[in-house]
Protein backbone atom coordinates (compact mmCIF):
# COMPACT_ATOMS: atom_id res chain seq x y z
CA UNK A 1 0.00 0.00 0.00
CA UNK A 2 0.89 3.41 -0.09
CA UNK A 3 2.43 6.12 2.44
CA UNK A 4 -0.08 9.01 2.48
CA UNK A 5 1.44 12.24 3.50
CA UNK A 6 -1.19 13.68 5.89
CA UNK A 7 0.71 16.94 6.61
CA UNK A 8 0.72 17.79 2.69
CA UNK A 9 -2.45 16.69 2.26
CA UNK A 10 -3.53 19.28 4.42
CA UNK A 11 -0.90 21.85 3.17
CA UNK A 12 0.80 22.36 6.80
CA UNK A 13 4.40 22.07 8.23
CA UNK A 14 4.74 18.71 10.85
CA UNK A 15 5.37 20.90 13.20
CA UNK A 16 1.82 22.64 12.62
CA UNK A 17 0.23 24.05 15.86
CA UNK A 18 -4.00 22.28 16.77
CA UNK A 19 -4.85 25.58 15.36
CA UNK A 20 -3.06 25.65 12.37
CA UNK A 21 -4.46 21.99 11.01
CA UNK A 22 -8.21 23.15 12.14
CA UNK A 23 -7.95 26.14 10.18
CA UNK A 24 -6.16 24.20 7.15
CA UNK A 25 -8.58 21.46 7.35
CA UNK A 26 -12.04 23.81 7.45
CA UNK A 27 -10.83 25.29 4.16
CA UNK A 28 -10.38 22.36 2.71
CA UNK A 29 -13.20 20.74 3.45
CA UNK A 30 -15.14 24.12 2.38
CA UNK A 31 -13.60 24.16 -1.05
CA UNK A 32 -13.77 19.93 -2.05
CA UNK A 33 -16.89 19.58 0.06
CA UNK A 34 -18.75 17.15 -3.00
CA UNK A 35 -21.74 19.17 -2.20
CA UNK A 36 -20.01 22.33 -2.80
CA UNK A 37 -16.94 21.48 -5.38
CA UNK A 38 -18.07 20.62 -9.03
CA UNK A 39 -14.01 19.47 -9.58
CA UNK A 40 -14.36 15.70 -10.78
CA UNK A 41 -12.24 14.27 -7.97
CA UNK A 42 -14.07 16.22 -5.14
CA UNK A 43 -15.04 13.59 -3.86
CA UNK A 44 -11.87 11.90 -3.25
CA UNK A 45 -10.22 14.98 -2.35
CA UNK A 46 -12.71 15.60 0.61
CA UNK A 47 -12.12 11.54 1.49
CA UNK A 48 -8.67 12.34 1.78
CA UNK A 49 -8.51 15.45 3.72
CA UNK A 50 -11.14 13.59 5.91
CA UNK A 51 -8.65 10.79 6.67
CA UNK A 52 -5.66 13.43 7.25
CA UNK A 53 -8.03 15.77 9.55
CA UNK A 54 -8.89 12.19 11.42
CA UNK A 55 -5.39 11.57 12.45
CA UNK A 56 -3.79 14.64 12.56
CA UNK A 57 -6.32 16.66 15.05
CA UNK A 58 -6.28 13.59 17.76
CA UNK A 59 -2.83 13.91 19.63
CA UNK A 60 -2.21 10.41 19.94
CA UNK A 61 -3.35 9.07 16.36
CA UNK A 62 -0.77 11.93 15.33
CA UNK A 63 1.88 11.18 17.37
CA UNK A 64 1.29 7.46 16.10
CA UNK A 65 1.40 8.53 12.92
CA UNK A 66 4.84 10.94 13.38
CA UNK A 67 6.28 7.57 14.92
CA UNK A 68 6.50 6.24 11.51
CA UNK A 69 8.95 9.25 11.25
CA UNK A 70 9.33 11.97 8.41
CA UNK A 71 11.47 9.97 5.82
CA UNK A 72 8.37 9.21 3.65
CA UNK A 73 7.06 10.79 0.85
CA UNK A 74 3.75 10.55 -0.52
CA UNK A 75 3.17 7.41 -2.62
CA UNK A 76 6.13 5.43 -0.98
CA UNK A 77 5.65 2.05 -0.99
CA UNK A 78 4.38 1.42 2.78
CA UNK A 79 4.50 -1.66 5.06
CA UNK A 80 3.90 -1.51 8.51
CA UNK A 81 6.62 -1.65 10.87
CA UNK A 82 6.99 -5.18 12.87
CA UNK A 83 4.54 -4.82 16.30
CA UNK A 84 2.39 -1.68 14.70
CA UNK A 85 -1.32 -2.38 14.01
CA UNK A 86 -1.86 -5.65 16.60
CA UNK A 87 -4.20 -5.76 19.11
CA UNK A 88 -2.68 -5.01 22.60
CA UNK A 89 0.10 -2.82 21.24
CA UNK A 90 -2.23 -0.19 20.72
CA UNK A 91 -4.97 1.15 21.52
CA UNK A 92 -8.29 0.01 19.75
CA UNK A 93 -9.61 3.28 18.23
CA UNK A 94 -13.19 3.01 17.67
CA UNK A 95 -14.48 3.19 14.04
CA UNK A 96 -17.74 1.71 12.86
CA UNK A 97 -17.34 -1.10 9.72
CA UNK A 98 -19.09 2.20 7.74
CA UNK A 99 -16.77 4.91 9.14
CA UNK A 100 -13.32 2.53 8.37
CA UNK A 101 -15.12 1.90 4.73
CA UNK A 102 -14.16 5.77 4.21
CA UNK A 103 -10.69 5.10 5.29
CA UNK A 104 -7.51 4.33 2.90
CA UNK A 105 -5.80 0.71 3.58
CA UNK A 106 -3.10 2.73 4.72
CA UNK A 107 -5.05 4.72 7.77
CA UNK A 108 -6.26 0.50 8.47
CA UNK A 109 -3.11 -0.48 8.87
CA UNK A 110 -1.99 1.78 11.56
CA UNK A 111 -5.46 2.91 13.27
CA UNK A 112 -7.10 -0.30 12.56
CA UNK A 113 -10.35 -1.54 10.54
CA UNK A 114 -13.92 -1.55 12.10
CA UNK A 115 -13.41 -2.66 16.15
CA UNK A 116 -15.54 -4.95 18.02
CA UNK A 117 -15.52 -2.94 20.58
CA UNK A 118 -16.79 0.05 18.68
CA UNK A 119 -19.95 -2.63 17.58
CA UNK A 120 -20.65 -3.74 21.42
CA UNK A 121 -20.49 -0.23 22.37
CA UNK A 122 -22.81 1.30 20.03
CA UNK A 123 -25.80 0.37 22.27
CA UNK A 124 -24.21 2.77 24.75
CA UNK A 125 -26.22 5.85 22.37
CA UNK A 126 -29.76 3.78 22.45
CA UNK A 127 -29.31 2.07 18.85
CA UNK A 128 -29.60 -1.65 18.87
CA UNK A 129 -26.52 -2.28 16.38
CA UNK A 130 -28.85 -5.46 14.58
CA UNK A 131 -30.94 -2.99 13.39
CA UNK A 132 -28.26 -0.42 12.20
CA UNK A 133 -28.77 0.76 8.62
CA UNK A 134 -25.81 0.59 6.16
CA UNK A 135 -24.60 3.68 4.66
CA UNK A 136 -26.30 5.71 1.73
CA UNK A 137 -24.05 5.66 -1.28
CA UNK A 138 -24.31 8.57 -4.03
CA UNK A 139 -23.12 8.15 -7.27
CA UNK A 140 -23.23 10.31 -10.93
CA UNK A 141 -24.76 8.61 -13.76
CA UNK A 142 -24.04 10.60 -17.24
CA UNK A 143 -27.24 10.06 -20.00
CA UNK A 144 -28.04 11.35 -22.97
CA UNK A 145 -30.27 14.41 -23.56
CA UNK A 146 -32.16 11.20 -26.11
CA UNK A 147 -32.33 8.80 -22.41
CA UNK A 148 -33.71 11.65 -20.40
CA UNK A 149 -36.39 12.20 -23.39
CA UNK A 150 -37.25 8.92 -24.29
CA UNK A 151 -36.41 6.96 -20.83
CA UNK A 152 -33.67 4.24 -20.89
CA UNK A 153 -31.72 1.33 -19.19
CA UNK A 154 -28.46 2.13 -18.00
CA UNK A 155 -25.57 -0.20 -17.00
CA UNK A 156 -23.77 1.08 -13.92
CA UNK A 157 -20.68 -1.11 -12.46
CA UNK A 158 -20.14 0.04 -8.66
CA UNK A 159 -17.61 -1.22 -6.01
CA UNK A 160 -19.41 -1.45 -3.13
CA UNK A 161 -17.73 -2.09 0.10
CA UNK A 162 -19.07 -4.78 2.55
CA UNK A 163 -18.29 -6.36 5.71
CA UNK A 164 -16.92 -10.27 5.49
CA UNK A 165 -17.36 -12.20 8.01
CA UNK A 166 -14.51 -11.06 10.15
CA UNK A 167 -15.65 -7.62 10.19
CA UNK A 168 -13.31 -6.93 7.75
CA UNK A 169 -14.07 -4.01 4.80
CA UNK A 170 -13.72 -5.62 1.37
CA UNK A 171 -15.19 -4.31 -2.13
CA UNK A 172 -16.93 -5.95 -4.31
CA UNK A 173 -17.64 -5.12 -8.12
CA UNK A 174 -21.47 -4.78 -8.77
CA UNK A 175 -23.63 -3.77 -11.81
CA UNK A 176 -27.04 -2.81 -11.39
CA UNK A 177 -29.51 -2.42 -15.06
CA UNK A 178 -31.01 1.01 -13.69
CA UNK A 179 -34.14 2.27 -15.32
CA UNK A 180 -34.27 5.93 -16.25
CA UNK A 181 -37.34 7.47 -16.32
CA UNK A 182 -38.30 9.71 -19.38
CA UNK A 183 -38.38 13.35 -18.47
CA UNK A 184 -35.74 13.28 -15.36
CA UNK A 185 -33.30 16.16 -15.58
CA UNK A 186 -29.90 16.67 -14.63
CA UNK A 187 -29.38 17.09 -11.24
CA UNK A 188 -32.34 14.97 -10.26
CA UNK A 189 -31.90 12.08 -8.26
CA UNK A 190 -32.76 8.25 -8.59
CA UNK A 191 -33.00 6.58 -4.92
CA UNK A 192 -32.73 2.74 -5.13
CA UNK A 193 -33.54 1.60 -1.90
CA UNK A 194 -31.58 -1.20 -0.22
CA UNK A 195 -28.60 -0.77 -2.90
CA UNK A 196 -26.19 1.47 -0.66
CA UNK A 197 -23.54 -0.32 1.42
CA UNK A 198 -25.35 -3.62 4.07
CA UNK A 199 -25.18 -3.19 7.66
CA UNK A 200 -23.92 -5.12 10.52
CA UNK A 201 -27.33 -5.73 11.17
CA UNK A 202 -27.97 -6.75 7.24
CA UNK A 203 -29.88 -3.94 6.36
CA UNK A 204 -28.30 -1.83 3.35
CA UNK A 205 -28.59 1.60 3.21
CA UNK A 206 -30.01 3.11 0.16
CA UNK A 207 -28.60 4.14 -3.53
CA UNK A 208 -28.62 7.81 -4.63
CA UNK A 209 -27.87 8.05 -8.39
CA UNK A 210 -27.31 11.61 -9.70
CA UNK A 211 -28.47 12.38 -13.29
CA UNK A 212 -25.83 14.23 -15.32
CA UNK A 213 -26.72 15.12 -19.01
CA UNK A 214 -24.32 14.34 -21.62
CA UNK A 215 -23.37 17.89 -23.99
CA UNK A 216 -25.55 17.27 -27.09
CA UNK A 217 -24.16 18.66 -30.18
CA UNK A 218 -27.32 20.59 -31.36
CA UNK A 219 -29.12 21.22 -27.78
CA UNK A 220 -28.04 22.68 -23.92
CA UNK A 221 -31.01 21.80 -21.94
CA UNK A 222 -31.93 23.76 -18.82
CA UNK A 223 -34.91 21.78 -16.53
CA UNK A 224 -36.93 20.95 -18.81
CA UNK A 225 -36.23 23.20 -21.80
CA UNK A 226 -33.90 23.18 -24.19
CA UNK A 227 -32.28 25.80 -26.30
CA UNK A 228 -30.62 25.70 -29.52
CA UNK A 229 -29.17 27.92 -32.75
CA UNK A 230 -30.92 27.41 -36.02
CA UNK A 231 -28.84 28.96 -39.03
CA UNK A 232 -30.88 30.68 -41.61
CA UNK A 233 -30.06 32.58 -44.43
CA UNK A 234 -30.60 36.22 -45.05
CA UNK A 235 -33.51 35.98 -47.32
CA UNK A 236 -35.58 33.61 -45.35
CA UNK A 237 -34.94 36.41 -42.58
CA UNK A 238 -36.40 38.87 -44.48
CA UNK A 239 -38.71 37.23 -46.30
CA UNK A 240 -40.25 34.75 -44.19
CA UNK A 241 -39.85 30.82 -44.47
CA UNK A 242 -40.67 27.43 -43.45
CA UNK A 243 -37.71 25.64 -41.89
CA UNK A 244 -37.69 22.30 -40.60
CA UNK A 245 -36.01 22.01 -37.07
CA UNK A 246 -35.00 19.37 -35.47
CA UNK A 247 -36.77 18.06 -32.08
CA UNK A 248 -35.85 14.98 -29.91
CA UNK A 249 -39.05 13.64 -31.26
CA UNK A 250 -38.45 13.85 -35.09
CA UNK A 251 -38.41 16.92 -37.11
CA UNK A 252 -41.16 19.71 -37.20
CA UNK A 253 -41.57 22.79 -39.12
CA UNK A 254 -41.21 26.30 -37.81
CA UNK A 255 -42.47 29.20 -39.23
CA UNK A 256 -40.03 31.96 -39.75
CA UNK A 257 -41.99 35.60 -39.19
CA UNK A 258 -41.50 38.16 -41.98
CA UNK A 259 -38.22 40.40 -41.38
CA UNK A 260 -36.63 38.50 -38.61
CA UNK A 261 -33.86 39.46 -37.17
CA UNK A 262 -30.06 37.44 -36.24
CA UNK A 263 -30.64 36.95 -32.03
CA UNK A 264 -34.08 36.32 -32.15
CA UNK A 265 -35.95 33.71 -30.08
CA UNK A 266 -38.65 31.70 -31.33
CA UNK A 267 -40.40 28.93 -28.89
CA UNK A 268 -41.73 25.76 -29.71
CA UNK A 269 -43.95 24.79 -27.06
CA UNK A 270 -44.18 21.90 -25.28
CA UNK A 271 -41.14 20.20 -27.28
CA UNK A 272 -38.23 19.99 -24.89
CA UNK A 273 -38.03 17.25 -22.36
CA UNK A 274 -41.52 15.70 -21.36
CA UNK A 275 -43.26 16.02 -18.37
CA UNK A 276 -46.50 18.02 -16.63
CA UNK A 277 -46.26 20.62 -17.94
CA UNK A 278 -43.61 19.50 -20.86
CA UNK A 279 -40.64 21.79 -21.58
CA UNK A 280 -40.18 23.61 -24.61
CA UNK A 281 -37.44 24.14 -26.89
CA UNK A 282 -35.65 27.66 -27.44
CA UNK A 283 -34.60 28.28 -31.25
CA UNK A 284 -31.97 31.37 -31.41
CA UNK A 285 -32.22 32.51 -35.08
CA UNK A 286 -28.50 32.97 -36.56
CA UNK A 287 -28.43 34.75 -40.46
CA UNK A 288 -25.74 32.97 -41.81
CA UNK A 289 -24.26 34.95 -44.82
CA UNK A 290 -23.54 33.42 -48.44
CA UNK A 291 -20.05 33.01 -48.84
CA UNK A 292 -18.72 35.45 -51.79
CA UNK A 293 -16.37 33.42 -53.79
CA UNK A 294 -16.71 34.90 -57.89
CA UNK A 295 -17.54 38.36 -59.21
CA UNK A 296 -20.75 37.15 -59.69
CA UNK A 297 -21.83 36.51 -55.37
CA UNK A 298 -19.65 39.70 -54.53
CA UNK A 299 -21.58 41.93 -57.62
CA UNK A 300 -24.89 40.59 -55.73
CA UNK A 301 -23.86 42.65 -52.20
CA UNK A 302 -22.66 45.28 -54.18
CA UNK A 303 -26.79 44.99 -55.80
CA UNK A 304 -27.94 45.08 -52.23
CA UNK A 305 -25.96 47.75 -50.72
CA UNK A 306 -27.19 49.84 -53.56
CA UNK A 307 -30.25 48.65 -52.92
CA UNK A 308 -30.33 49.90 -48.99
CA UNK A 309 -28.04 52.71 -49.55
CA UNK A 310 -29.77 54.56 -46.81
CA UNK A 311 -29.75 51.54 -44.46
CA UNK A 312 -27.67 51.90 -41.32
CA UNK A 313 -27.75 49.72 -39.05
CA UNK A 314 -25.04 51.20 -36.45
CA UNK A 315 -28.02 54.16 -35.92
CA UNK A 316 -28.22 53.62 -32.36
CA UNK A 317 -24.85 53.51 -31.61
CA UNK A 318 -24.62 56.98 -32.60
CA UNK A 319 -21.40 56.14 -34.85
CA UNK A 320 -21.82 58.06 -39.12
CA UNK A 321 -21.88 54.97 -41.35
CA UNK B 1 -16.67 -11.13 -6.99
CA UNK B 2 -19.13 -9.44 -9.75
CA UNK B 3 -22.70 -9.33 -8.91
CA UNK B 4 -25.24 -7.90 -11.68
CA UNK B 5 -28.78 -7.42 -10.70
CA UNK B 6 -31.31 -6.48 -13.49
CA UNK B 7 -34.08 -4.08 -14.13
CA UNK B 8 -33.73 -1.98 -11.17
CA UNK B 9 -36.42 0.97 -10.81
CA UNK B 10 -35.74 3.78 -8.48
CA UNK B 11 -38.06 6.10 -6.59
CA UNK B 12 -37.66 9.47 -9.35
CA UNK B 13 -36.35 12.42 -6.54
CA UNK B 14 -38.27 15.48 -8.65
CA UNK B 15 -40.92 17.96 -8.26
CA UNK B 16 -43.51 15.36 -8.62
CA UNK B 17 -43.04 12.61 -6.13
CA UNK B 18 -44.40 13.50 -3.06
CA UNK B 19 -43.34 11.90 0.62
CA UNK B 20 -45.18 12.13 4.45
CA UNK B 21 -42.76 13.46 7.19
CA UNK B 22 -42.69 9.47 7.94
CA UNK B 23 -40.94 8.70 4.97
CA UNK B 24 -39.03 11.54 4.58
CA UNK B 25 -37.19 10.68 8.28
CA UNK B 26 -36.58 7.07 7.37
CA UNK B 27 -35.08 8.16 4.01
CA UNK B 28 -32.54 10.94 5.95
CA UNK B 29 -32.37 9.26 9.56
CA UNK B 30 -33.53 11.79 10.83
CA UNK B 31 -35.97 12.48 13.22
CA UNK B 32 -39.30 14.24 12.98
CA UNK B 33 -38.28 16.85 15.48
CA UNK B 34 -34.94 17.65 13.15
CA UNK B 35 -37.43 17.84 10.34
CA UNK B 36 -39.58 20.40 12.53
CA UNK B 37 -36.70 22.38 12.65
CA UNK B 38 -35.25 22.41 9.36
CA UNK B 39 -38.55 23.28 8.16
CA UNK B 40 -39.01 26.07 10.56
CA UNK B 41 -35.35 27.49 9.40
CA UNK B 42 -36.88 27.36 6.46
CA UNK B 43 -34.67 25.06 4.78
CA UNK B 44 -37.56 22.69 3.70
CA UNK B 45 -40.89 23.49 1.87
CA UNK B 46 -43.57 21.06 2.55
CA UNK B 47 -47.03 21.52 1.06
CA UNK B 48 -49.57 21.40 3.64
CA UNK B 49 -50.00 23.36 6.87
CA UNK B 50 -49.62 20.80 9.83
CA UNK B 51 -46.46 18.54 10.41
CA UNK B 52 -49.10 15.50 9.87
CA UNK B 53 -50.26 16.92 6.42
CA UNK B 54 -46.96 18.20 5.10
CA UNK B 55 -46.01 16.96 1.96
CA UNK B 56 -42.00 17.22 0.67
CA UNK B 57 -41.27 16.65 -3.38
CA UNK B 58 -37.80 14.79 -4.42
CA UNK B 59 -36.37 17.83 -4.58
CA UNK B 60 -36.73 18.85 -0.64
CA UNK B 61 -35.59 14.88 0.00
CA UNK B 62 -32.20 16.22 -1.73
CA UNK B 63 -31.90 19.47 -0.07
CA UNK B 64 -32.44 17.78 3.27
CA UNK B 65 -30.11 15.34 2.48
CA UNK B 66 -27.29 17.95 1.47
CA UNK B 67 -28.76 20.05 4.57
CA UNK B 68 -27.82 16.99 6.87
CA UNK B 69 -24.40 15.99 4.72
CA UNK B 70 -23.04 20.23 5.04
CA UNK B 71 -23.83 20.33 8.49
CA UNK B 72 -22.39 17.25 9.71
CA UNK B 73 -18.76 17.47 7.49
CA UNK B 74 -18.83 20.81 7.57
CA UNK B 75 -19.80 21.64 11.31
CA UNK B 76 -22.08 24.00 9.95
CA UNK B 77 -24.94 25.81 12.15
CA UNK B 78 -28.69 25.63 11.06
CA UNK B 79 -28.33 29.33 9.99
CA UNK B 80 -25.26 28.46 8.00
CA UNK B 81 -26.40 25.34 6.30
CA UNK B 82 -30.31 27.20 5.60
CA UNK B 83 -27.44 29.90 3.43
CA UNK B 84 -25.15 27.23 2.06
CA UNK B 85 -28.11 25.41 0.76
CA UNK B 86 -30.03 29.04 -0.65
CA UNK B 87 -26.66 29.32 -2.61
CA UNK B 88 -25.63 26.22 -3.52
CA UNK B 89 -29.08 26.82 -5.67
CA UNK B 90 -28.58 29.59 -6.93
CA UNK B 91 -24.75 28.32 -8.30
CA UNK B 92 -26.94 25.61 -9.82
CA UNK B 93 -29.22 27.37 -11.46
CA UNK B 94 -26.51 30.23 -12.48
CA UNK B 95 -24.22 27.71 -13.68
CA UNK B 96 -26.73 26.01 -16.07
CA UNK B 97 -28.10 29.34 -17.38
CA UNK B 98 -24.33 30.28 -17.87
CA UNK B 99 -23.96 26.43 -19.94
CA UNK B 100 -26.75 27.59 -22.24
CA UNK B 101 -26.36 31.44 -22.61
CA UNK B 102 -22.49 29.76 -23.48
CA UNK B 103 -23.58 28.35 -26.51
CA UNK B 104 -24.29 31.64 -28.28
CA UNK B 105 -20.87 32.64 -28.09
CA UNK B 106 -18.62 32.20 -31.02
CA UNK B 107 -14.97 32.36 -30.24
CA UNK B 108 -13.38 35.80 -30.86
CA UNK B 109 -10.87 36.66 -33.62
CA UNK B 110 -8.67 39.62 -33.45
CA UNK B 111 -10.07 42.33 -35.03
CA UNK B 112 -8.04 45.04 -37.26
CA UNK B 113 -8.28 48.63 -36.15
CA UNK B 114 -7.23 51.37 -38.53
Amino acid sequence: MQYKDYYKILGVARDASADDIKRAYRKLARKYHPDVSKEADAEARFKEINEANEVLKDPQKRAEYDALGSGWHAGDEFRPPPGFGQRGTRREYEFSPEEAARFSDFFSSIFGGGSEAFRAGFGDIGDDVTGRRGMDQNATIQITLEDAHHGATRQLRLEVPEIDAKGRIQSRARTLNVRIPAGVTAGRQIRLAGQGSPGPGGKNGDLYLEIEIAPHPIYRSEGKDLHMKLPISPWEAALGATVAVPTLDGSVNLKIPTGSQSGQRLRLKGRGLPGKPAGDIYVQLEIVNPPTNSDADRGAYRDLAARFEAFNPRAKLGAKS
Amino acid sequence: MTLTTTGIEGMVLDEHTLIGIGELTKVCGISTDEVRIMVGEGMLHPLGAEPLQWRFTGVEVRRARRALRLRHDLELNLAGTALALDLLDEIERLRERVECLEQYLDSPMDADER
